[in-house]
């Protein structure tokens, strides 16, 4: 098994921490409260990294394991944070039939990551998304606001390289 | 209760039974999976599914409970509906398993391969799909992981969720799902205690101890090598499972001629090491009331318990008993006395064990149990599961051997010594050397104490001596021990002495153990049938019932240790403990 801790070093701070224990101590000694927790977490941190979880996991008195089964089970929590540059490739239906899966293939293969993930500088992170509204540029991707249609997965080179 | 009908033969059931024990009250057997008595009740795999009267699909009789609105009803187990589900269900899961099987160390014992036979599956291939990409995990010193063959029956999961360990779990969801740890960080960074309960539970070829037989099979060709085996006092309890014997069998006497036939040099038994640690810990014990030491006293034979104090509970490291385990003592003395007295150079002893126990293979490796920094106690340690398949390797009939003997000494153990291997041995056998030994070393002082014996999770006894009270205390499983240490931090349990065993019954249902397929399992306790073997043999022991009382353990003492507690008993048989920061 390869450990899967996150490439992007953990930078909490003071603030957020005390906000943390604000939410757990809310929920402390309500049975079966650990979805409230990594909700308010994930607000906090906007993601939920193996040092937050084990606080969860510490102070809610449950095994880490525990708490890593609920935040990967549900799509709304993340493992990783969004990068400087946030990648979202459409796999809706039209972008989907017109080759979305290769255009994600060749991004991950330049970046290294899967989706979900972040490249360890922070620079870059990698989600598949449904429908943004632009079916007849399909299949299309969104760096942060900027918009790439009629993507073949040859262009990602020198699209990348502009960041 | 409830007037039920299955395939149309009327019965009357206890209400709040499930469809899947009501039906096998009445001889009618409904096959399960993922179903495991008390422990997982998930209803997930499908494969136990019935037709019952007014249901609108089929039910899964594993969690489904009868009441009085069942009343008059006809449940069908094997209609052709029925049968079919259950033959497509496995169809489904063979689409993405690991089929291996003629490889797979569970072939022949494997739950999905008895099922897929039974239910007349004739093509694994009927669903061609994408399959996963599954990981394995080698990382722990015990076990390996092969999730290519993992059916996500959450048996393990549960297992592991029962000792209150819960370092393994489902992650991610769907056709992703994986039985790993958190972050799938590799096994060996968890704070997993080795207890193996996750490897008896698995239905298939998933989840295995690691296999040491090679390193065996090595030492016994290898002329320069002397050999020597012990075996613990659960083994014997077991081992003959493997062979198609009845749960609870005896065989103590096919296991030492087995071994000889398999070549060993000497033939020890882990009993005589069992005493030797009762002698030490009897000592320790009455030297801490006496000189107000740190109590309670907990015992330190299970190697998964150490593991799990040492990473839970590590305040508690003071209140651990200094002696090693009995494997452990066996082998020093092994290659101390022994060596010496048979005038075999140490370096050239192969000490092999066979334990129920699959934590006993990390305990080996521990650093401080090295006797005397020169050589480790033991070299190599085997479970039951591995010994039956050397057995097997060998041809030899095991059924059929006639009964043999151990070498002597380090061979011979008391009465007391071989009900370590149920939950309250340890305890029972250390009362009665440490109430001879208040009482002025009386002969005749008490030998059973037989509130300490049973299944039950947490027990409790008081006994007196000469003045002296002794509140004992005793837990197997570790949610049990867990119970009973914040009830003795809160003061509810006053106790001087605690056994504690990580597997749930104590070593006869040790993770090592043959593997029981759930089909007996949940209606058979295997935990009271083998601890039956035991107590039988401490029974009829007709040399010794109390470890002080062994010949063998005088002669040791006599000719090498002098007395309990001596420098060199020291040296030789106690150990040290390290708190762990594992992740939980």
């Amino acid at each position: 098994m390869a450990f899967k801790k996150c490439a992007v070093p953990f930078a909490g701070t003071a603030e957020q921490e005390r906000a943390l224990f604000a939410v757990i101590n809310e929920h402390k000694s309500i049975s079966g409260a650990l979805m409230p927790v990594l909700q308010g977490a994930q607000e906090i941190y906007g993601y939920l990294p193996i040092e937050v979880q084990t606080v969860i996991a510490e102070e809610m008195g449950v095994p880490l394991e525990k708490v890593y089964g609920i935040a990967t089970f549900y799509s709304q929590f993340s493992l990783n944070p969004k990068g400087k540059y946030k990648i979202s490739v459409c796999m809706g239906t039209a972008c989907y039939v017109r080759g979305a899966g290769e255009v994600l293939k060749k991004l991950q293969e330049n970046l290294g990551i899967e989706p979900g993930g972040i490249t360890p500088d922070g620079k870059f992170s990698l989600e598949d998304c449904r429908c943004i509204g632009a079916c007849g540029l399909a299949p299309v991707i969104m760096i942060n606001d900027d918009v790439y249609g009629r993507l073949t997965g040859k262009e990602i080179g020198d699209i990348l390289a502009k960041y | 209760m409830v007037n039920i009908k299955f395939n149309g033969k009327e019965c009357a059931v206890a209400e709040g039974l499930t469809i899947v024990e009501a039906a096998r009250e009445n001889g009618v057997n409904i096959p399960t999976l993922c179903w495991l008595k008390d422990m997982n009740e998930i209803g997930a795999c499908r494969i136990c599914v019935v037709e019952m009267d007014g249901a609108r699909s089929l039910v899964a009789s594993c969690v489904y409970k009868l009441s009085k609105f069942d009343e008059g009803k006809n449940i069908l187990t094997q209609s052709p509906t029925v049968l079919e589900s259950r033959k497509t269900t496995l169809q489904l899961m063979l689409s993405d398993h690991n089929r291996k099987c003629l490889s797979c160390v569970m072939s022949g014992g494997c739950e999905l391969q008895t099922l897929c036979r039974e239910a007349g599956v004739d093509d694994e291939n009927r669903f061609e799909g994408e399959t996963k990409d599954c990981d394995t995990d080698n990382s722990a010193a015990h076990m390996y992981r092969d999730n290519s063959k993992c059916i996500n029956c959450r048996r393990c999961v549960a297992a592991c969720e029962h000792q209150r360990v819960g370092v393994i779990g489902a992650n991610e969801r769907g056709f992703r799902t994986e039985i790993t740890c958190a972050f799938d960080m590799p096994l060996a960074e968890t704070a997993c205690v080795s207890c193996g309960q996750c490897i008896n539970v698995c239905p298939t070829g998933a989840l295995s101890e690691k296999d040491d037989t090679g390193k065996v099979w090595e030492a016994l060709n290898d002329p320069e090598k002397v050999v020597v085996v012990q075996t613990a006092p659960a083994v014997r309890a077991a081992l003959g499972e493997a062979f198609g014997l009845p749960v609870g069998t005896c065989v103590e006497g096919k296991m030492a001629t087995a071994l000889r036939k398999l070549g060993f040099d000497a033939v020890f038994d882990t009993n005589f090491g069992a005493d030797l640690t009762i002698m030490e810990e009897s000592n320790e014990l009455i030297g801490r009331i006496k000189n107000n030491g740190v109590l309670p006293m907990i015992t330190s034979c299970s190697p998964g318990w150490i593991r799990y104090c040492e990473a839970y509970y590590p305040e508690l490291l003071p209140n651990l008993s200094s002696c090693k385990s009995p494997q452990q003592m066996n082998g020093a003395i092994t290659k101390t006395y022994w060596a010496e007295k048979m005038n075999v150079d140490p370096a050239k002893i192969v000490s092999v064990s066979v334990m129920p126990c699959t934590a006993k293979k990390f305990e080996i490796s521990r650093r401080n149990q090295s006797g005397q920094g020169t050589y480790p106690d033991l070299d190599i340690s085997i479970t039951t599961r591995e010994l039956a398949r050397m057995i097997d390797k060998a041809r030899i009939r095991f059924a059929d051997l006639p009964d043999g003997g151990f070498d002597s000494p380090l061979g011979n153990g008391s009465g007391a010594a071989v009900i370590f291997g149920a939950t309250g041995g340890v305890m029972e056998a250390a009362l009665r050397t440490a109430v001879w030994k208040l009482t002025g070393e009386d002969a005749d002082s008490p030998i059973e104490f037989k509130e300490v014996r049973g299944v039950k999770g947490v027990k409790t006894a008081a006994c007196k001596a000469n003045g002296v009270e002794i509140n004992v205390a005793v837990a197997s499983g570790l949610d049990n021990a867990r119970t009973l240490i914040e009830k003795v931090k809160s003061g509810e349990i006053k106790a001087h002495f605690i056994e504690i065993m990580a597997c749930p019954g104590g070593c006869v249902n040790g993770g090592g153990q043959i593997r029981v397929p759930s089909q007996i399992r949940n209606f058979t306790d295997i935990r009271a049938e083998r601890a039956g073997v035991l107590y039988r043999l401490d029974e009829n022991n007709k040399v010794a019932r109390k470890s002080h009382e062994s010949p063998d353990i005088k002669q040791v003492y006599g000719e090498f240790l002098s007395e309990p507690g001596s420098h060199k008993a020291h040296e030789l048989l106690h150990t040290s403990y390290k708190a762990s920061n594992l992740r939980k």
